[in-house]
């Protein structure tokens, strides 16, 4: 016999097999999930949820998809969160703490509870990452926030009212785009390219008959 | 000792780690273009015939599909039976896109730019997607040693000689192009201290030209993309279904009937150009197979382009995955990367044979695991499934402790959620349903056949793999097509005149099941695989 677990979704009890995930009982249960369901394997940050077990006074966070369920579970999902995005033209900031100062000044709000880092399913640590960004240390800001799948559990436990995700995620792109160092052989094959330099032996490859392509193929050197 | 298996796991463990010094000591040889083809023909299952129906209607009549995608196709429309008041207009736009995927984004993003008004309708959320969920990484021929007419022979080989050479030219020359696109949104490659790519091999690969941004690829693309498509101020309607595509009386396109998934209210939008990028069909379980795939991935734009008129192209070419997670049974089908190989890992029996090369395509590695399995040489999972080892401990010693955490985090959070240590003890892995090769068919500017203003981007659109798609295609396929998308779409509006928008071809599609005898009590598209268990 298939061991089961007593579970309680939005306060209402069910009984479903202790093996399955928060998202699968769900279903067992007989929900079919329009929201707080995504990619089912912990990338996307679709399925928040928030739980506590009967009896024990802590709250926990989890994904519904990967956390498994467990006797007197009570659970409810947050599907949606209004984080606060601001919008930029990416083009016109400069990777500096001014930016921080100027899209996301609530991060100075911060009282250091550590509440974010608590919650976070992918156990990063959330409110250094915050500290980072004070500081306009994007570099550091995007390496312990690269991680993040925006599932907005910090967000949800957050006293300052900081949009963690939001936050991470400014600093990578400003990393990615100012910070980090051109790819100058990337750069080069751009315009190599652009300016025809492999038109010819292109053409001159889909215009061979295809067993030689096979030939080709089969045979080619392949780099160690 | 450290046992997170059981017993029968760890002894086959013991056998493994037996023979890894000397596996280590020696590369497997790669199997010659016969062997492939004789492994193929016998265990991918693409070539079990009891999987396929033929199709009994509509432009790709008498050929074979997935008999889960058949029976989509042989299904009638939502509106046969509901009825909706097209003449009142919802949304009118120049262009509309149907996915806010990788394609999707990037398409309306270039669209945008080229001063389009442009508008996503997307099933769930704009991100929620398989370009999320892609783990290793990307291609682009950008290295001295490279170039995009090797880049065209490794794809155009991999995929059997069957893909379209002007799509297959498309992907590998735009490809660098791709990247540095991604790179100025802010997408942080895996990069060296001077600014050089990290690259490295995937499955068929004769250079070394994954991109990758550790294993979290496709979603630190997914991420940018979607916050500057915010950025842009471009109008996003989520948890909103295209449910067919309407037309006028020229045969155009004329935008698409929506379907409001939490109210069930329908809506309608009418456009100048409309843009499939709906994505793939993991979630229809070909072949009875889990999936790697995202929970609306049920092959909606296939049947909404099909209907309209759209040929499909190697509907019946599947991609399985040839490692997904098979133990523990909670992330049964979940993706483990080809990454996981690119930096070391070997496939191993349950006797510690490294049984072939770990990077072969996928579609001959797949049919690997399943002749290993099928033959006796598998470990047995409780619940009767099988699977073959991948051996991650040789990533660290290969490349030192820290790599795993280093170069695929969500992996080892994947398994850790478990209290699985793959730095210790391998992985257990069996092929799960990860892509389709094929889908609608477009010619070199990324339009369908039949309706000059549809086009489709993205794993929706088919010719551009042939029947084996390889690593980092899919990613780089999204860019290069979704930006394409949107650049063609936003110069055809201009000259485009839509008349009356009207669903005679979906009323036409209706009488052609009636007279070929199809009642399959369904309708289609699926929106949403049927998960929810009603048993008592």
């Amino acid at each position: 016999m298939e061991e089961m677990v007593n579970v309680y979704f939005y306060g209402k009890k069910y009984t479903v097999p202790a093996a399955l995930t928060i998202q699968t009982a769900m279903e067992y249960a007989g929900y079919t999930l329009k929201r707080g369901v995504g990619c089912r394997h912990g990338f996307c940050g679709a399925c928040a949820c928030i739980y506590r077990i009967k009896g024990k006074n802590e709250l926990k966070t989890g994904l519904a998809c990967t956390t498994q369920v467990q006797e007197g579970m009570y659970i409810t999902q947050i599907p949606y969160f209004p984080t606060d995005k601001r919008t930029y033209d990416i083009n016109d900031l400069s990777a500096n703490q001014k930016v921080m100062m100027e899209l996301y000044p609530e991060i100075y709000s911060c009282i250091g509870c550590n509440a974010c880092t608590k919650a976070c399913p992918q156990s990063l640590e959330t409110m250094q990452y915050i500290a980072y960004a004070q500081r306009g240390d994007m570099k550091a800001c995007a390496e312990a926030s690269f991680d993040c799948i925006m599932c907005g559990t910090c967000s949800v436990r957050c006293p300052a009212g900081i949009s963690h995700p939001m936050v991470g995620l400014l600093a990578r792109r400003l990393n990615g785009k100012y910070i980090e160092p051109e790819a100058k052989h990337l750069t080069k094959r751009v315009e190599e390219i652009n300016n025809g330099d492999f038109d010819e032996a292109m053409a001159e490859m889909m215009n061979k008959p295809v067993d030689e392509v096979k030939q080709l193929y089969n045979t080619r050197e392949i780099e160690k | 000792m450290y046992a997170p298996y059981p017993e029968n796991m760890m002894e086959s463990i013991k056998k493994v780690e037996a023979t890894r010094a000397a596996r280590m000591a020696t590369e497997p040889r790669r199997l010659t273009a016969e062997e492939k083809d004789d492994l193929l023909a016998k265990f991918h299952p693409d070539y079990n015939s009891d999987s396929f129906a033929e199709i009994k209607v509509g432009p790709n009549k008498g050929q074979r599909a997935p008999l889960e995608l058949a029976n989509m196709l042989h299904s009638t429309s939502r509106l046969m039976t509901d009825k909706v008041d097209i003449s009142k207009i919802d949304y009118d736009v120049d262009v509309l896109v149907i996915g806010g995927g990788g394609a999707g984004s990037s398409c309306a993003i270039e669209a945008h730019n080229a001063g389009a008004n442009v508008m996503i309708v997307t099933k769930l959320r704009i991100g929620d997607a398989n370009t999320m969920m892609a783990e290793g990484g990307i291609q682009a021929a950008d290295k001295e040693n490279d170039s995009p007419v090797q880049h065209y022979l490794d794809c155009f080989g991999g995929g059997h000689f069957a893909a379209r050479p002007e799509l297959v030219k498309r992907l590998v020359t735009e490809a660098p192009d791709a990247i540095k696109w991604l790179n100025e949104l802010g997408v942080e490659f895996d990069k060296d201290a001077d600014g050089t790519m990290v690259t490295t091999h995937g499955g068929g690969t004769s250079r070394k030209r994954m991109h990758a941004a550790k294993d979290y690829s496709g979603a630190e693309i997914m991420r940018t993309l979607r916050d500057e498509v915010i950025n842009l101020g471009i109008p996003v309607v989520e948890f909103t279904s295209a449910v067919e595509i309407l037309k006028d009386e020229k045969g155009q396109a004329a935008g698409a009937v929506l379907l409001n998934m939490e109210t069930g209210d329908y809506l309608v939008a009418k456009a100048k150009v409309v843009v499939i990028a709906t994505g793939g069909a993991g979630r229809m379980h070909y072949n009875g197979f889990p999936t790697s795939n995202h929970y609306g991935a049920t092959a909606d734009g296939l049947i909404l382009g099909y209907r309209a008129g759209a040929p499909l192209l190697y509907q019946d070419s599947i991609q399985y995955h040839p490692t997904g997670a098979v133990f523990p049974s909670q992330i049964l089908g979940a993706l483990v990367t080809e990454k996981v190989r690119s930096v070391g890992a070997q496939l191993v029996n349950a006797n510690g044979e490294a049984y072939i090369h770990p990077l072969e395509t996928r579609d001959v590695n797949a049919s690997g695991v399943i002749r290993e399995c099928r033959e006796g040489r598998g470990v047995d999972v409780p619940g009767g499934l099988k699977g073959v080892w991948l051996d991650t401990p040789m990533i660290e010693i290969l490349g030192g402790e820290g790599t795993i955490e280093k170069r695929i985090p969500a992996m080892f959070r994947m398994y850790m959620n478990y209290g699985i240590d793959m730095r210790k003890v391998p992985i257990l892995i069996y092929p799960t349903l990860h892509y389709q090769n094929g889908g609608l068919e477009i010619n070199g500017e990324g339009f369908t056949n039949v309706i000059p203003n549809l086009l489709a981007a993205g794993e929706a659109a088919g010719g551009i793999h042939g029947t084996n798609r390889l690593m980092g295609n899919s990613l780089l396929d999204v860019i290069v097509f979704g930006r394409n998308a949107g650049k063609k779409a936003a110069a055809k509006y201009k000259e485009v005149t839509i008349g009356t928008p009207n669903l005679d071809h979906v009323k036409a599609y209706d009488e052609e099941l009636k007279s070929a005898g199809l009642d399959t009590g369904d309708v289609s598209p699926l929106l949403l695989p049927k998960y929810a268990r009603h048993e008592r």
